[in-house]
């Protein structure tokens, strides 16, 4: 998936000349947490965050702040340079900038233009879609040999029933290379005949596991 | 308690069959009645007949474009992948001959059994062939076609102006009443049931807790795989207690699927018939401490149709009927009447016997796990009463 598909596009900005109390005003309206920097012709020149912010903010425990820090200009606080990221770029590698890295937001840069902006919460989101569990859905697990052609097979149980395959993840088995667990989100209620398919197959099933005695 | 009730019944309720191999099987509410009549129950005087429902009773919840996808489907009409949009003609929810007739029945039932209560008739209605808590308001699922608990109290808000709670103990989330009501603040919506972790439909967590006016009009307890019954009833009493106390309803509807039991073939709890004399009996309680004894109580899932579901139902109309559940045997005369077309030996007693419960070496884990679930589930009653 594709960062352009998940971006927010309105972006709200400001340029460096703007004061750190209209930056204060602006993450309250619209409830962000940041707002990238631009200049006249709409290039990043920087990033704040509500924490930039906040830090330059007098003390709630300050009574006689006279707020003057709140005058300044937000490009004294700024962060720069930024990393940004590009609309083509994979929501996966962003994953890999946000974990890696101490912030929580992106701006999506092309032709040296601001477009967009990602946040983490919009990539976590992503990632609850991926994972399929927003759909009415029951869940299966395989384990299965790490070996090609394994996944076509396993699909084709589900395929012959008719039922719809809401996602699908690949999970490396515990610390053991030669096996790997397919979790399937379907949408039925009664997943009962797939799993009987898969068990009369020959397939391990995480879930429902067999520790149990099986139910009558 | 003096309490009359209502047992809403006819065999209309048996039309609504997908094929004869598919799981929803009705004939568990004709079990259930003819158990409660050759005990000695259930008089006729106490039968009252369902009806249709009206298409316009119907769009007080259903897209009028959903309930006319239905009507061509029942008569042949719906193109080849033409009910895919609006769930019909799945594995789940197959098209069948006749299907918005049969469906719209079990949803006049359950406005039969509304009027039963609110007419003053009767402070207590039983309508098993409801329960159907799965439907959406444009897509059937999960072996439901109309939602008809979602009709029913879109009915009592339009016509009597009540507030209502719905209480679902169904292993399976009650998603399309849930989001039927999600942003009402007076329509109150609680549902028990195994995590979604791995059940369909897969929502039901606690922070689902309604939206706009509506936020802290929906509680979700889902419950861990294999627990038992000691777990089940202390969480049910306990989010009952607070959340009757918070939302002071005029009117209770429960939904009372019984596939949490431990023989159900769709579900991983582990309950037995123990909260199933729980459940209506607590309902029961509280409908007469809130709610001037008004109570609707409705059917739902439940696979295990011989064994399981239609001792669980009857003894919702046992309490309903004596204020406490049947023990001791089944009678013969029923067991014999049926043991020719049940798979498995038909139980010989109301109660269950312990040990078809599987030993769980987890229990301790999930008794736990349940009871921090019950503890979020409730912050918001929990706030509520330290004001």
């Amino acid at each position: 998936m594709l960062v352009e598909e998940i971006m927010k596009t309105d972006v709200i900005t400001l340029p460096p000349t703007a004061t750190i109390a209209e930056a204060l005003q602006l993450l309250q309206e619209h409830r962000i947490r940041h707002i990238p920097i631009v200049d006249e012709e709409h290039q990043v020149i920087g990033i704040v965050s509500d924490r930039d912010v906040r830090d330059a903010s007098p003390s709630i425990f300050e009574k006689n702040a006279d707020n003057m820090e709140l005058h300044r200009e937000i490009q004294h606080i700024m962060s720069s340079p930024v990393i940004t990221v590009h609309p083509l770029d994979f929501v996966e590698e962003i994953a890999k900038i946000f974990y890696d890295e101490e912030f929580a937001a992106l701006p999506v840069i092309q032709n040296n233009k601001l477009v967009g902006i990602i946040t983490e919460k919009d990539m976590l989101y992503t990632l609850i879609h991926l994972t399929g569990t927003h759909v009415q859905s029951s869940h299966i697990e395989v384990k299965v040999p790490d070996q090609p052609g394994i996944l076509p097979e396993v699909a084709t149980i589900f395929g012959i029933r008719k039922v719809n395959i809401v996602s699908l993840l690949v999970y490396p088995y515990r610390n053991d290379p030669t096996y790997k667990i397919l979790v399937f989100r379907v949408q039925t209620i009664n997943p009962g005949p797939i799993i009987d398919d898969l068990r009369n197959a020959g397939y391990e099933l995480m879930w429902p596991h067999n520790i149990l005695e099986p139910k009558l | 308690m003096n309490c009359s009730s209502s047992f809403v019944y006819a065999e209309e309720v048996l039309k609504y069959q997908f094929h004869q191999d598919h799981p929803f099987n009705q004939i568990r509410v004709k079990l259930a009645k003819d158990l409660l009549q050759t005990t000695g129950s259930l008089s006729d005087e106490e039968i009252i007949s369902p009806r249709m429902a009206t298409e316009d009773e119907l769009a007080l919840f259903h897209d009028v474009a959903y309930i006319d996808a239905v009507k061509r489907a029942s008569k042949g009409l719906l193109a080849d992948g033409k009910g895919l949009e609006f769930g019909l003609g799945t594995e789940d929810t197959p098209i069948f001959p006749n299907m918005h007739e049969a469906a719209a029945w079990l949803v006049g039932g359950t406005l039969r059994a509304v009027e039963s209560v609110l007419s003053g008739h009767a402070n207590h209605a039983l309508h098993l062939g409801g329960g159907l808590h799965h439907g959406f308001k444009r897509k059937a699922s999960g072996f439901c076609i109309y939602n008809d608990c979602a009709v029913a109290i879109k009915y009592i808000r339009k016509h009597y102006n009540l507030k209502v709670l719905y209480i679902d103990t169904d292993a399976h989330h009650g998603d399309g009443v849930q989001w039927a009501f999600y942003d009402d603040p007076n329509v109150c919506t609680i549902s028990f049931h195994e995590t979604g972790r791995y059940l369909f439909p897969g929502t039901g967590e606690i922070n689902e807790r309604g939206i706009k006016e509506g936020h802290g009009f929906a509680f979700n307890i889902p419950l861990d795989a294999f627990t038992e019954d000691e777990s089940f009833m202390e969480l049910y009493h306990a989010a009952i207690r607070d959340i009757m106390a918070y939302f002071q309803p005029d009117i209770i509807v429960t939904q009372n699927g019984a596939d949490a039991h431990t023989w159900d073939p769709l579900t991983h709890l582990c309950g037995t018939m123990k909260i199933y004399e729980a459940i209506p009996l607590y309902a029961h309680q509280m409908a007469h401490q809130y709610c001037d004894g008004k109570w609707i109580a409705l059917g739902g899932g439940g696979y295990d149709v011989w064994r399981v579901v239609p001792r669980a139902w009857a003894q919702i109309w046992n309490v309903m009927k004596h204020g406490k559940p049947l023990a001791g045997d089944i009678p013969a005369e029923w067991i014999k009447r049926w043991q020719n077309q049940s798979p498995h030996p038909l139980p010989n007693q109301w109660q269950d016997n312990p040990s078809i419960v599987p030993n769980i070496a987890r229990k301790q884990e999930i008794q736990e796990k349940n009871r921090q679930t019950l503890q979020q589930a409730l912050k918001i009653t929990n706030q509520h009463k330290q004001l």
